[in-house]
């Protein structure tokens, strides 16, 4: 065998060796995967959230399954307008959005005055984007007003929930 | 998988979760891979030696390939969503070893010593028999969590299998080593490679229930968390099992192992740093007594700090009653031939180390014939594989699963700087091999279970979690509109 060829095979072995590192480590980069970031700019082409585990209540999925009945009135965002999570948007595509400290909540609070499992925004039979205090210890406020019940949200009335405020627009 | 999101970055954006992609594409393509490399470096053996394509081409590619191909189903129909890297991982370093063994099987100086066995071939059937059990562990292991129930008993299991060398008849000395065990008609044993992943099993299981009066009853003194003198128990009595296994088995490595595996696991349970500086002054304390009364480790002491003259001493034939070795210096010498790209496959001279070529010295053939380079990346691989092992740790949702998967990864970077800094002058060598590279059964069936179970916690914890269940009251509650 001569001496070019066995030189080439042994630095091939080398650099295929290496290719075999590198691409075990693009695998572990591509394997990080958990909540997808977009900007708002090109939320178009990747606004449609898979919501894998956190599912609607049937009745709510089946509307969602069609689409929803988009009426000049239906919000298509949720927006936070205060607090440290200013400005981040939720897209509203018939999910329960889940608010809270816990860490699989749709929109984690950060805040000392929200409970792990504080709140849930979901929307009704007739798409009616519906808020519902879970038992927190400080309290939902629509308006002004504290929540007691399962409430229709109206569009742009702000949720206060500690020191973070949502609203939702279309 | 839900969606969270994070406070520090950008504010205008909008969040979507996406789901656990399960990866067996990826380590499906990965595995070929895997195999193709080793079956390129065989080819290359061949060609340096013959100078043509080795007749067992063929097989050996179709036997690594089905090994290989058997393995990815059995992830996919029992583990569909397990780490994808750890099983390419393996695969390829069991790949390579088996060709570097076949290598050395062509030497015609090991050919010519009295002890020549045709190791490849055994080595393929031990890797097959490896491949079966981590198979089994997939099938049978459900959840990780059964283990748990069988704490106290992996105890007992961990005790029998580390004693079982001492058992004269079954125990069988290999060079000043009491660490294997003679079954007849079956060949030799290391209970030791077993005994790593039962008593990991038993240490979880225990740091587990015990970890909070670890780490909240203690003072702080100098910086450090003193623990309470009761606490001290569990490591002392490790400690002092280790410590026997060293005296009477006279194997630093296995030693070093169990105990180190323990304070990594002490560490991670209690966040306790004290706990590292405790776990390294008695294991000084105990390495330095020990060497200073028992003969066999201070022959090894000797070959690390002047391995010049224990070759020297060795060529020249003196017998003062300890057993001088070259094989130190000669391991050094194959490294330092290597230089950085390595002589090329088959054209080293690395079978000069002859006794143990193929199992605890099989890096410096390595060294010697892929070079610095070559090393580096087996090295990397072997990172990446603990890595993976932390990682699927840090994904665990189970205290014991995190413990388990922390202690078996922990257990397998200790084996290989054990091994690694041994044959490279490092650390005093020591009689343990390198796993899935080096010759012998019990190290590949052992660390194919252990990475079966590595497996088996990565999927538990990377499966997406079920949809939570609808709330019965959800029927019934009343929306009041204005």
């Amino acid at each position: 065998m001569s001496e070019l060829t066995l030189t080439v095979m042994r630095l091939g072995f080398l650099a295929v060796l290496w290719l075999f590192v590198i691409v075990a480590v693009q695998v572990i980069r591509s394997d990080l995967f958990g909540t997808r970031v977009t900007q708002r700019g090109s939320r178009r082409d990747a606004g449609r959230p898979q919501q894998a585990a956190r599912q609607a209540p049937p009745q709510q999925r089946q509307q969602s399954g069609g689409g929803g009945r988009r009426g000049r009135n239906t919000p298509t965002k949720l927006v936070v307008t205060e607090g440290t999570l200013t400005g981040t948007t939720v897209a509203l595509q018939g999910q329960t959005i889940t608010l809270g400290r816990a860490h699989d909540s749709t929109i984690v609070l950060d805040d000392d005055y929200a409970s792990s499992r504080h709140a849930r925004i979901y929307p009704d039979r007739d798409g009616q984007w519906i808020v519902e205090d879970l038992g927190s210890t400080n309290g939902t406020y629509l308006d002004r007003t504290r929540l007691t019940t399962p409430t229709p949200i109206s569009l742009g009335a702000p949720i206060r929930i500690g020191k973070t405020v949502i609203e939702l627009r279309k | 998988m839900s969606s969270t999101t994070n406070p520090s970055t950008q504010h205008t954006s909008t969040i979507g979760a996406i789901g656990a992609p399960s990866r067996r594409n990826t380590e499906l393509a990965l595995l070929v891979f895997a195999v193709v490399i080793p079956v390129f470096a065989y080819a290359n053996v061949g060609l340096a030696l013959d100078g043509e394509m080795p007749t067992g081409l063929l097989s050996y590619g179709l036997g690594l390939g089905l090994m290989a191909g058997v393995g990815h189903l059995a992830v996919r129909k029992f583990a569909p969503y397990a780490d994808p890297l750890l099983l390419p991982l393996a695969t390829l370093l069991n790949g390579i070893g088996l060709v570097a063994i076949w290598r050395l099987d062509q030497s015609k100086r090991l050919q010519a010593s009295s002890t020549f066995v045709e190791a490849a071939p055994r080595q393929l059937m031990y890797s097959a028999l490896g491949v079966a059990l981590f198979m089994a562990v997939l099938f049978f292991l459900k959840d990780h969590r059964v283990l748990q129930r069988y704490t106290y008993i992996s105890m007992v299991g961990a005790l029998v299998l580390l004693l079982l060398p001492l058992v004269p008849g079954l125990g069988h000395n290999v060079f000043g080593a009491r660490i294997w065990i003679k079954i007849p008609g079956l060949g030799t044993l290391q209970p030791g490679e077993f005994a790593k992943i039962v008593l990991a099993v038993f240490f979880a299981g225990y740091l587990m229930v015990k970890r909070d009066a670890l780490a909240l009853a203690s003072r702080r003194f100098m910086g450090l968390y003193l623990p309470r003198g009761r606490d001290l128990g569990p490591i002392i009595v490790v400690w002092i099992i280790s410590i026997l296994i060293l005296v009477f088995e006279t194997d630093l490595g296995t030693s070093l192992l169990f105990f180190g595996m323990f304070v990594i696991m002490l560490y991670v349970a209690t966040e306790r740093t004290s706990w590292i500086v405790f776990g390294l002054l008695m294991s000084a304390v105990g390495a330095v007594g020990v060497a200073s009364f028992e003969p066999h480790i201070q022959t090894r002491v000797q070959a690390w700090l002047d391995p010049m003259r224990e070759f020297e001493l060795s060529r020249a034939g003196v017998s003062d009653g300890i057993v001088h070795s070259e094989q130190a210096m000669q391991a050094l010498w194959a490294f330092g031939s290597g230089g950085t790209l390595g002589s090329g496959w088959g054209q080293g001279h690395s079978d000069l180390i002859g006794f143990a070529a193929n199992s605890d010295f099989i890096l410096a053939t390595f060294g010697e014939e892929i070079g610095l380079a070559g090393v580096m990346a087996l090295l990397l691989l072997y990172a990446l594989i603990v890595e993976r092992g932390v990682r699927t740790s840090l994904a665990a949702r189970d205290p014991f699963g995190k413990l388990l998967a922390i202690g078996l990864s922990g257990a397998f970077a200790l084996q290989v700087f054990v091994v690694a800094g041994g044959v490279m002058g490092l650390i005093p060598l020591t009689g343990m091999t390198m796993p899935f590279l080096a010759y012998g059964g019990s190290s590949v069936i052992a660390n194919w279970a252990l990475i079966g179970i590595l497996l088996r916690i990565s999927d538990t914890a990377r499966r997406p979690a079920p949809a939570p269940a609808t709330n019965p009251d959800a029927e019934m509650t009343q929306v009041v509109r204005p």
